[in-house]
């Protein structure tokens, strides 16, 4: 009987230190990184699963995005409305942090830190996070704000009410009730154009290629190989939204 | 620039600090601080009239019908702000007709509906069922036709008939307790569920709202009732006054409780948060916060219920101190409302800045909508009381 006990607590011993060990060798095999994000969804790889890179190296802060985007989405001009911003971070010695972004970058930036302060510096530009759990999606009461099934966040203007619950929701400041329309609008990563087969009007104007647009589901794509070369983050991983856009090269000061 | 764009170049130049551009649009003004202020009204002062009928507390029952027609006169109003501030009024029956169910806000309109039609309409028509076949026979004109419509055509007054009237009442009330407690636990929900937003992404939303709540509807029930009974030249109840008012400082003592316990925990774990929200609390909500929603709102009316639990000094007094508590809470509890929606939207989700808070006088948005629905409400309650007098009641029944 004794024997028996013993052997059936060993079993169960070497049963769960198999498991456990299968586990981390689990996590061994795939490591946590920012791809994992997106390997959730979609259900069929071989339709596109549109995504979005930043490289924050390469951002030059010329504000020529978020020009572009305004016009070719006719956003209202007046600097409360954004589809698409660019942000100036400085970062100084004494460890503040001074966050800019006038008129949305369009005009450029002027460096107010003196050069000697300056720990470090750079561009952030923002958009849509095109989230695949998106919290706005979530949020809206009509279902006016819904994801594509090639994984873009749109609003149907003529069905949205108005409530702006979406507006509180999303974490990363990329909604806006628009002065004319009374309905929300964001970024459609140019939708109009992609289905065309074209590329994005911020992509397209981005003098140093920081931008760059592409599908997830396409492994020899651009996107995916941006992600494969560079350690990407996306924006409040802690909100678990799901974001596909990745930025290369973000620092921890960056919201 | 445009006149329209104004205001918004005036809140650009009190930016402080770093918000996204998007931000400068404060979204929720004054009118979605009065939405979950009067839901809770119509709540809490449900849940007092719940006391006399479901838990038997019998010295309640002056108040008991004041209060099913003052949370029936504040439900009638308690979604206008929410269907005036939108941005497209007319389309926000899609919320009942294609209502998104991961959406917290959608599903509020069927709580809401369930509510007003199921709870408190049932009840108070089984309440008053038989009056009003009596008010029906003995009224002519308008009032008399109102009441015949109100019938609804049943005019059994037989005693087995009203036993059954009083059965469903209880049922309804038995029903209505958790009811109520959804209805605003659920309107805390909605902002305890923006994990968007770290200052109302709490857990304990719900339950602070719900109790918090209980404390303004009954503040309200003590209000009303004092003013009803002076515009009667009536002799106030005062064991009904004196158990209203323990009632209140009890739950009182919970909402700080709980409200003090949403703090600490903040306080304790400082999370990323921390820094923006401490600024946040020590600048611009300094006033309300401080001041208007814990000392005046909630201390002083804490300290006085408190003493007169111990103490009892003569009537005069007590009615002077209840009187005014009424008012500091009901006052408190508004600027409690005022913190969470208002404060919720003064730091930038970058937590780097601040933005600023105009209140308008006119527009959608505006002080003046904002004083017509919360006179609204007492308007509807004087025609109530016109329609369905509690104490026209009372006499028959006792008779």
């Amino acid at each position: 009987m004794a024997t028996k006990g013993i052997e059936e607590s060993r079993r169960n011993f070497i049963r769960k230190a198999a498991a456990a060990g299968g586990l981390l060798a689990t996590g061994l095999l795939n490591p946590f990184n920012a791809i994992l994000y997106a390997v959730e969804k979609p259900t069929d790889p071989t339709k596109h699963w549109w995504g979005f890179g930043i490289d924050i190296e390469k951002c030059i802060g010329c504000g020529r995005c978020a020009n572009a985007c305004k016009e070719e989405n006719n956003v209202p001009r007046e600097p409360f409305y954004f589809r698409n911003w660019v942000e100036q971070y400085t970062i100084k010695n004494d460890g503040s942090v001074k966050v800019e972004s006038p008129n949305g970058g369009i005009d450029g930036f002027v460096q107010t830190v003196p050069k000697e302060d300056i720990f470090k510096a750079f561009f952030v530009p923002k958009m849509c996070n095109h989230c695949y759990k998106s919290p706005c999606v979530q949020a809206c009461p009509v279902g006016a704000t819904y994801e594509t099934p090639d994984g873009v966040v749109l609003v149907d203007e003529t069905y949205c009410i108005g409530c702006r619950y979406c507006v509180q929701a999303c974490p990363y400041g990329c909604r806006y009730i628009h002065p004319e329309k009374n309905t929300v609008d964001k970024c459609t990563l140019c939708y109009h154009r992609i289905s065309k087969g074209k590329t994005t009007a911020c992509v397209e104007v981005c003098p140093t290629q920081a931008r760059i647009f592409g599908d997830l589901n396409d492994k020899n794509g651009e996107l995916v190989k941006f992600l494969k070369e560079h350690t990407c983050l996306v924006l409040k991983p802690h909100l678990n939204t799901g974001s596909k856009l990745y930025y290369n090269g973000l620092n921890g000061e960056v919201r | 620039m445009e006149p329209q764009y104004q205001h918004l170049y005036e809140m650009l130049s009190q930016v402080r600090g770093f918000i996204y551009p998007n931000e400068v649009d404060l979204q929720w003004g004054l009118l979605i601080v009065l939405y979950p202020y009067i839901t809770g009204l119509v709540a809490g002062a449900f849940i007092l009239a719940s006391l006399e009928r479901v838990f038997n507390v019998k010295v309640l029952k002056p108040t008991y019908q004041l209060a099913l027609l003052t949370a029936l006169a504040f439900l009638l109003v308690a979604t206008m702000p929410l269907v005036s501030h939108l941005g497209h009024p007319f389309r926000a029956y899609e919320i009942l007709m294609t209502p998104h169910s991961t959406s917290a806000m959608a599903i509020f309109g069927f709580v809401y509906l369930w509510y007003l039609m199921v709870v408190l309409l049932l009840e108070i028509w089984l309440d008053y069922r038989r009056d009003i076949v009596i008010w029906s026979q003995q009224t002519t004109g308008f009032k008399g036709r109102l009441y015949k419509i109100l019938t609804l055509g049943v005019k059994d007054l037989s005693p087995r008939t009203v036993r059954w009237d009083d059965k469903i009442g209880y049922f309804i009330t038995v029903v209505g307790i958790p009811s109520a407690f959804l209805l605003h636990g659920y309107v805390g929900f909605i902002f305890g569920s923006v994990k968007a937003n770290p200052w109302w992404s709490t857990v304990l939303m719900p339950v602070i709202f719900l109790f918090s709540a209980m404390v303004s509807g009954i503040a309200l029930v003590l209000f009303i009732y004092m003013v009803v009974t002076w515009f009667r030249r009536q002799k106030i109840d005062m064991a009904a006054l004196d158990s209203i008012a323990k009632f209140l400082f009890y739950i009182l003592i919970l909402d700080f409780t709980l409200e003090g316990l949403d703090q600490i925990h903040r306080i304790y774990e400082a999370e990323e948060s921390f820094e923006i929200l401490s600024l946040l609390v020590h600048g611009p909500l300094f006033l309300t916060l401080f001041i208007f929603q814990i000392l005046l709102g909630t201390l002083i009316p804490l300290i006085s219920l408190g003493i007169l639990q111990l103490y009892k000094p003569k009537e005069l007094t007590r009615r002077i101190i209840y009187f005014s508590c009424s008012l500091l809470v009901l006052f408190g509890i508004f600027f409690m409302r005022w913190n969470v929606v208002i404060g919720g939207q003064l730091f930038s989700k970058s937590f780097y800045g601040f933005t600023d808070y105009k209140l308008r006088l006119a527009g959608s948005e505006g002080l003046l909508w904002a004083l017509v629905w919360v006179i609204l409400p007492f308007l509807i309650l004087g025609f109530l009381l016109w329609l369905l007098p509690p104490w026209k009641k009372l006499e028959e029944s006792t008779s």
